[in-house]
């Protein structure tokens, strides 16, 4: 076996012979959304930032770090261990791709401390990440299903509950402050990192269906039983966390609509069916409105059925449309 | 909605609109995603629902194949209204082909929902499909 690996061809890739017409589609995707943080105009914040008050300022800080601390485990072990899982060669580009963004993510909390923050209440930040039981055992909890050896697919359903899941308890925050004309350009911040996660949730969640429907219907089964499982437990942590960092300000409830809705988007990416049910994933509208702002809001379904609003003219690919 | 109209959904291999279309449990037209397979051809009118595949600054929103498939003027009468899907998380560009196909073809955006939706979309889909399709009507008659 690993004679014969030696003595295979090392195999250069082709990007015009595609088995999974997905992986360009991603690649480009995400290559045409690639950000850094300095276009952010992040000083603009300075002047809200001191209007936060200490224990405000406290929680955005934590928040951010334990932000920080995932896309530090999905830049240096997540993205990494399925790189040789790939089915294509393509595959294994898109993951290099999502690996350099999630250090790119993890940096930027650190251009929004350097900006906004003293040294002394970041370094405390840090020290409380390093020993928060819950941040801990939620990062552990992934880092043990992507270990050497385990199986393929579990690392998928693991890195998908992180990017699709796991975030949310922290992404709050900052469209909370948003929702309130506060930190407004670090709120377009986390929106790209947002728009970032999306992608790499869909595209893992997809690679996890394209790997799934190779197995037998009982493998299907034990896979679903464990996606399940993990994201109850997940869930668990992060109801412990959420509790810690929003109990002071009386956010907690609030987030926690948040991450239900989260949980069953992120089940939703791996192909499953959701977990909590519609009342319990009523996330208050200034959150929504926060994620998507601009985006039209009217529809002849859910509003009064009397009239509906054309949009702006927006960019359409006018070439392809032939009238 | 029987009377009515059809459905016409493109999904890709993802499957997230598929997944909805097969669970609304309406007869539903899939525009194929190889350019090989036969597009298919409403008898009705109908209504669309369509993914969308934006980047950043908006383009690409709308899939080739629904492209195609609007492209022919046969298929685009037929057209009455568009049900788009998306995610939040891609900010202003949310279901942002459901308002691309609204101002090329003047046809309302119904309802825009996320992924492959929730037992409350397809709820209020049918619900909403239902009460559409009666209104066409009374506007045809």
């Amino acid at each position: 076996m690993k004679d014969h690996a030696l003595r295979a061809p090392l195999r250069a890739i082709n990007w015009n012979r595609l088995e999974d017409e997905k992986d360009l589609e991603v690649w480009n995707r995400l290559t045409v959304n690639f950000w850094l943080p300095e276009k952010v105009p992040l000083s603009n914040d300075v002047q809200s930032w001191a209007t936060l008050r200490p224990a405000e300022r406290e929680l955005t800080i934590r928040v951010f770090t334990g932000l920080t601390l995932l896309d530090t485990v999905q830049n240096t072990i997540g993205a990494p261990s399925m790189m040789p899982d790939a089915l294509t060669p393509h595959e294994e580009a898109v993951l290099s791709n999502i690996s350099f963004m999630e250090a790119v993510h993890a940096r930027s909390y650190s251009s929004i401390f350097s900006t906004l923050c003293l040294t002394k209440e970041v370094d405390e930040a840090f020290r409380w990440a390093e020993e928060n039981p819950h941040l801990q055992a939620k990062a552990r909890t992934i880092v043990e299903k992507y270990a050497a050896g385990a199986d393929p697919l579990k690392r998928k359903i693991a890195s998908v509950f992180l990017e699709s899941f796991l975030f949310y308890s922290g992404f709050y925050l900052p469209m909370y402050w948003s929702s309130r004309a506060k930190l407004t350009n670090t709120a377009d911040l986390i929106r790209l990192i947002i728009r970032d996660e999306a992608v790499h949730g869909y595209y893992i969640g997809y690679k996890y269906q394209r790997g799934l429907e190779k197995l037998g219907a009982e493998k299907q089964q034990e896979l679903k039983d464990f996606a399940f499982s993990l994201i109850f437990d997940l869930y668990e942590i992060e109801s412990r966390y959420t509790a810690e960092l929003y109990d002071g300000i009386g956010l907690t409830e609030d987030v926690k609509a948040f991450l239900h809705y989260n949980a069953n988007k992120a089940l939703q990416n791996l192909g499953y069916e959701a977990l909590f049910p519609p009342a319990a994933c009523e996330v208050n509208p200034a959150i929504l409105a926060a994620l998507s702002p601009d985006s039209e809001n009217h529809d002849f379904f859910s509003g009064s059925g009397s009239s509906y609003v054309i949009g702006k003219a927006v960019a359409t690919e006018d070439e392809d449309w032939n009238f | 909605m029987a009377g009515g109209g059809d459905l016409v959904y493109f999904s890709s291999a993802s499957g997230n609109t598929a997944r909805f279309a097969a669970r609304l449990g309406l007869r539903a037209l899939r525009v194929p995603i190889s350019p090989k397979d036969t597009m298919p051809a409403p008898a009705r009118p109908y209504v669309l629902i369509c993914p969308t595949f934006a980047d950043g600054e908006g383009r690409g929103a709308v899939p080739k194949q629904v492209i195609h498939f609007l492209n022919d003027p046969d298929r685009r009468a037929g057209l009455r209204g568009v049900i788009a899907t998306g995610n939040r998380n891609f900010g202003a560009t949310y279901a942002l082909a459901g308002r691309v196909i609204s101002d090329k073809c003047n046809v309302p955006v119904l309802y825009r929902f996320e992924l492959a939706g929730t037992d409350l979309d397809i709820s209020r889909v049918l619900a909403g499909l239902n009460k559409f399709w009666g209104t066409e009507c009374l506007t045809m008659a």
